[in-house]
């Protein structure tokens, strides 16, 4: 069963100096349980994609379902992570991850328990008492992923949640993210613009061209799982990279 | 015992730049009425306490002081959250807020005089005057320098208006109110002092303008020695509560980072 369909989907930005076409007729579908990876080029028109798909910015055409209703606005089912953790210094790590929970009204008694399973998913538990500041970028970052998990949404948006991080921290969050998703086997839409990042991660890799942004191919990964960073040297993983690199060359970019 | 050092020597810059000022005043044989003595100043101030004069207005003023702040600033921060709130009320009454902020305060004071007489009243209301505005701007700005990132966390989740103003904003302003407060409270002293001098029957404004009739000089300066320390403990009343409520603003550690090393 699909829990996303996108169709014909097109965003247009107007401004005094014309009018730019972040997002040109896109149309893709994802399956239940889905990993799939968006990467492209800065300026594709990613960030775009990812807002409509959390009901932030309203489309200029097309629609988006999620499990059969189109997304018009913000929806209580979607968990997103953002580029920088985004949590609020005030707020205790516990605290933080029960935002939703405060925002929706779900109940704090019902979700103390989730919480402190998901913090120890991430591998944060004794930390929930803690306060963002005292906390590396890593860890700031699996709270943000708890966060966007604890009221159990149909889907997981991620835009580009690793990108601020150091190249070691990110490979082990990369391993980390599998982890979790194996366990609880969430639909997620992540994005990214490192090739070898979307492919260790994704079961499909959508590639996307910048204006207008449109998905140019996409692609199957076929490595079977749990995947080891050693995965990125074996004989299967190059090809994949390779061609998705290719894509981009051949439309004259700079190699992304 | 670095710190040791540092107390000692603190002690000893102020002790002996006090003997300093009671040894030139004698050397030269300067009148009490133009600049006293510490010693005269210390009698001065045994007098006033003694007699009890002092505590008496120093109550006034600490009661005009206080109240002006608390009406003064609860008025800037409400008036400050319906200008960040709503474009109307910004786009309407900003423009007299600002020209009425121009306006130096001060100058109003006799004006007030008439309206509200010399009593108490007359007093508070001036200080609130002084202290408003500080408290008006500063929530103002805090409750629209909510990050982008967070709002559309915030809005990702469905949050209503009420829930972002709670949740988010309010939180995210508080360094700056905080800010304010600090200021409105300084403020608030400098007044409750000015509205005294302009008319008042208590008060340690008005002490010292009686004062200056009678050219008590030595009286005079006991009672700005007062109000400094004074303001230094209004000041940090403020410093506490803004440490209860901002243990998780990074600028405030780096703040108490400071203030360790200047101890």
């Amino acid at each position: 069963m699909e829990v996303i369909a996108v169709k014909e989907l097109s965003k247009l930005y107007s401004s005094r100096h014309g009018s730019v076409h972040a997002l040109q007729e896109i149309s893709f579908k994802v399956s239940e349980g889905e990993f799939i990876a968006v990467v492209g080029p800065s300026g594709c028109g990613k960030s775009t994609l990812l807002k409509i798909l959390a009901g932030i910015l309203p489309p200029s055409n097309g629609e988006v379902r999620l499990r059969g209703t189109p997304i018009t606005g913000p929806r209580r089912d979607i968990g997103v992570v953002f580029q920088s953790p985004v949590l609020f210094p005030w707020r205790s790590v516990l605290d933080n991850v029960l935002l939703p929970v405060d925002v929706q009204r779900l109940g704090r008694d019902g979700h103390l328990k989730v919480a402190m399973d998901l913090l120890n998913l991430v591998g944060l538990d004794g930390f929930e008492r803690r306060y963002p500041w005292e906390l590396s970028g890593g860890m700031q970052q699996r709270v943000a992923i708890t966060r966007a998990l604890i009221h159990d949404p149909a889907m997981l948006l991620m835009d580009e949640p690793f990108g601020a991080l150091d190249a070691m921290t990110r490979e082990q969050m990369n391993l980390e993210l599998q982890r979790i998703w194996l366990e609880r086997r969430k639909t997620v839409i992540f994005i990214t613009h490192s090739i070898p990042e979307a492919v260790f991660l994704a079961d499909r890799v959508l590639v996307m061209t910048p204006r207008p942004g449109c998905i140019m191919d996409d692609v199957q990964v076929k490595i079977p799982r749990p995947r080891a960073l050693e995965a990125m040297n074996f004989p299967e993983f190059a090809p994949y990279v390779h061609s998705i690199r290719g894509r981009f060359n051949a439309k004259g970019m700079i190699d992304a | 015992m670095k710190r040791f050092w540092n107390v000692a020597l603190t002690i000893l810059l102020f002790c002996s730049s006090i003997l300093a000022w009671e040894l030139i005043v004698r050397a030269f044989e300067i009148p009490t009425f133009i600049f006293p003595a510490p010693s005269k100043v210390a009698m001065a101030l045994w007098r006033g306490f003694a007699s009890g004069l002092y505590q008496k207005h120093l109550y006034y003023t600490l009661l005009e002081t206080v109240l002006g702040f608390l009406l003064g600033s609860a008025l800037g921060f409400f008036l400050g959250t319906a200008v960040a709130l709503n474009r109307y009320v910004e786009y309407f009454f900003y423009p007299y807020i600002v020209m009425f902020q121009s306006l130096p305060k001060v100058a109003l004071a006799p004006l007030i005089v008439v309206w509200f007489g010399l009593g108490l009243k007359s007093q508070v209301i001036n200080t609130a005057l002084v202290a408003f505005f500080p408290l008006l701007v500063n929530t103002m700005v805090g409750l629209k320098s909510a990050d982008e990132d967070r709002m559309n966390l915030m809005r990702s989740l469905a949050a209503s208006e009420n829930q972002i103003f709670w949740m988010l904003r309010l939180p995210n302003a508080l360094p700056f109110v905080m800010a304010g407060l600090d200021v409105a409270m300084i403020f608030a002293l400098i007044g409750a002092i000015v509205a005294e001098f302009v008319g008042a029957r208590a008060g340690l404004g008005m002490l010292i303008q009686s004062m200056n009739f009678n050219m008590d000089v030595s009286g005079q300066f006991s009672v700005l020695l007062i109000l400094s320390i004074v303001g230094l403990l209004l000041n940090r009343c403020i410093l506490l509560i803004r440490r209860r409520v901002l243990f998780w603003d990074p600028s405030e550690k780096e703040r108490l980072e400071r203030e360790r090393i200047a101890l």
